[in-house]
């Protein structure tokens, strides 16, 4: 009998988990596919910015093709009134989507375990005035605040000196998704901090005169791997949702660059004569989030497979 | 109890005041020239300079923030030299030069809109969330639980805006079951009320609707585990009075929570739906007012949608007691 490491555990659970690593799968080639599918494309000609008028209409500009121009050449079809490839703009969307939810994802949780421990572990006025800060953020629209600041903070990043137009316009997101979203995982690291700050190896690392860098990260942090895994894991398909829900209200990445949420929006458009363009992205992007969504079940049924959910 | 309501109340009014702080620096302190915004492209700086004072935009910001919170109490002037002054009679939220109208009377005037879409999609999720999450909890590990945990991780995986669109093509535009979105007051005209929120309605209710199955399923197991509950039916209680009365009395204080806070949320506005199905709601008001840049309006729409959330948040803790006899307010 060999004593197994809790990550061996959890993975040998994973793996007996049929749908799970379908997901799995399914997101390491949405990964792989938004990292290495421009490259690859690009050898067969694939060019999301290249305008392909011969497979619009002279009026109007509406693909000539049925079903939004779908050929051989273009084999989600082309979009209106420019006859660029979709196939290609979903691959460099998908791109920008993915850069968007995975660092926001990557800052909401070291911000929120972070302030959690901090906040958890010093007790007393330290935690009183996070609790006031969370309620706070939590308290505003976000979707609204959103909206309101894009323009200001934009510019002012570029203002910074962050490249102007659509590399200002992705931090912003960036910045703005972790900012509103760091309480959620806060409080759930404070409330497991209260009870583990009380516990034996805590205790003899204060008795050993350990110092107090050391305790939160060294002793305590360990403990949280479970909560935070499972917290990121269900994240990213969420910001992967907001951002295409804020795209689509208009903020967000700009032309020639796109998102799936940019597609949607520029599919309302359309939608009457050219249904493809709501279906294509949408699909795409419903069966990224529910894989998402479905392995970060899984992995939380693994991590703990006597909790009820 | 007394000394639990006063601090309740105290800590309450002191997050009120801290988010009016916080919303009006957000809003009026960040670069760009406010008066500037206040008249459109053919504006002379004679003009702008005008609306600067009248607007008090030349004043420090301690001095307008102190005008505006007394606005809200007091009522206020704008411009009080001028041959024609605007009286902005008390709750003043702000006058909104764009639209040459108060920011309270837009806000009133859009109110009802959401009211009827929020009020609406809550019936339906918490009818929908809670039973199905009941029905899932009682027949755990079964095919009707698994069904019901598929169901509810399609609705919150499916981004509302993509369901609304696909509701819109299929109901609307393909099948003509249903006259294009536009809304008219229920007293008015209630079949065509009701045309134009169904699909709304739809759309919130399952966002919702999914994740209150999830959280009611593990709510009632989890209550199912406690001692009390062991104890009522060894008591020899008929199963339905374990399940109804106790299990589920102590099981819903979560729900109840979570309610208050997403009712009071949606309150303030849904902006995407109000967008895809064109309701002239708060949550529309409110990207019209960004679009605009319509500083008092936005202003207006945050703090009091971000105030309803806090109150909203007192109410649920007071609720608490009254839902769950095991808590005891100290």
């Amino acid at each position: 009998m060999v004593g197994r490491s809790l990550r061996q555990i959890v993975w040998a659970r994973l793996r007996r988990d049929k749908v799970a690593m379908l997901c799995l799968f399914i997101v390491t080639f949405m990964y792989a596919v938004a990292i290495f599918g421009p490259f690859i494309g690009g050898f067969f000609g694939l060019d999301p910015y290249k305008l392909d008028t011969a497979t619009i209409s002279d009026l109007g500009g509406r693909p000539v093709l049925p079903n939004g121009g779908i050929s051989p050449q273009h084999p989600l079809g082309v979009e209106w009134g420019t006859g660029r490839d979709i196939f290609a703009q979903l691959i460099f969307g998908l791109r920008i989507s993915l850069v968007i939810a995975t660092s926001a994802t990557f800052i909401t949780v070291v911000l929120g375990t972070v302030i959690g421990i901090v906040a958890g572990y010093t007790g007393g006025l330290t935690d009183t005035l996070m609790g006031r800060l969370m309620d706070l953020i939590l308290a505003f629209p976000f979707l609204l605040i959103i909206l309101a600041l894009s323009g200001v903070l934009t510019q002012r990043l570029t203002n910074l000196g962050v490249p102007e137009g659509n590399p200002s316009r992705i931090l912003y997101l960036i910045l703005v998704f972790s900012v509103f979203g760091w309480p959620y995982l806060a409080r759930i690291v404070r409330g497991q901090v209260l009870s583990l700050r009380e516990r034996e190896f805590v205790e003899a690392a204060v008795a050993m005169g350990a110092r107090r860098r050391r305790i939160l990260f060294s002793e305590i942090l360990p403990n949280l791997w479970a909560p935070i895994l499972v917290y990121a894991t269900l994240t990213l398909p969420a910001y992967i949702g907001l951002e295409a829900a804020v795209s689509f209200l208009g903020v967000g990445v700009l032309p020639p660059e796109t998102t799936f949420g940019a597609m949607l929006a520029n599919s309302v458009n359309y939608m009457n004569v050219v249904p493809t363009y709501l279906f294509i992205p949408g699909t795409v992007l419903v069966v990224l989030v529910v894989s998402f969504n479905l392995f970060g079940d899984a992995v939380r049924d693994a991590l703990d497979p006597k909790a009820i959910h | 109890m007394a000394a639990y309501l006063v601090r309740r109340v105290l800590l309450m009014i002191s997050l009120l005041l801290i988010l009016s702080v916080a919303v009006f620096l957000l809003f009026n302190m960040l670069p760009g020239d406010p008066a500037r915004l206040t008249c459109g492209k053919s504006c002379t700086e004679a003009v702008i300079e005008q609306n600067r004072q009248r607007l008090g935009y030349d004043d420090p910001p301690l001095t307008q923030y102190v005008k505006f919170m007394s606005g809200i109490f007091t009522g206020r002037v704008f411009s009080p030299e001028s041959p024609e002054p605007i009286v902005c009679a008390a709750p003043c939220l702000g006058y909104s030069f764009n639209r040459h109208e108060q920011v309270l009377s837009l806000i009133v005037r859009a109110a009802p809109v959401t009211f009827w879409l929020a009020i609406g999609a809550f019936i339906i999720w918490i009818a929908v969330g809670v039973s199905l999450g009941i029905f899932a909890a009682l027949r755990r590990g079964r095919w009707p639980d698994r069904l019901v945990l598929g169901v509810s991780l399609i609705g919150y995986s499916l981004p509302s805006f993509f369901f609304g669109l696909l509701l819109m093509f299929f109901v609307v535009i393909q099948w003509q079951w249903l006259p294009y979105p536009s809304y008219v007051s229920p007293f008015e005209d209630p079949v065509g009320f009701l045309q134009t929120m169904i699909l709304p309605w739809i759309v919130l209710a399952i966002l919702y609707a999914a994740f209150y199955m999830r959280l009611t399923r593990n709510q009632v197991l989890e209550v199912f585990n406690d001692d009390f509950v062991r104890t009522a039916r060894a008591k020899g209680l008929p199963e339905r009075t374990v399940v109804v009365k106790h299990a589920l009395r102590a099981g819903l204080t979560p729900i109840v929570t979570a309610a208050g806070l997403d009712l009071a949320g949606l309150l303030g506005g849904a902006i995407i739906s109000e967008n895809i199905f064109n309701l002239p709601g708060l949550g529309a008001l409110s990207v019209e007012s960004i679009t605009n840049s319509d500083l008092p309006l936005i202003t207006g729409i945050t703090l009091l949608t971000a105030s309803l959330i806090i109150v909203a948040n007192f109410i649920v803790d007071l609720l608490y007691a009254v839902v769950d006899p095991r808590v005891r307010l100290v």
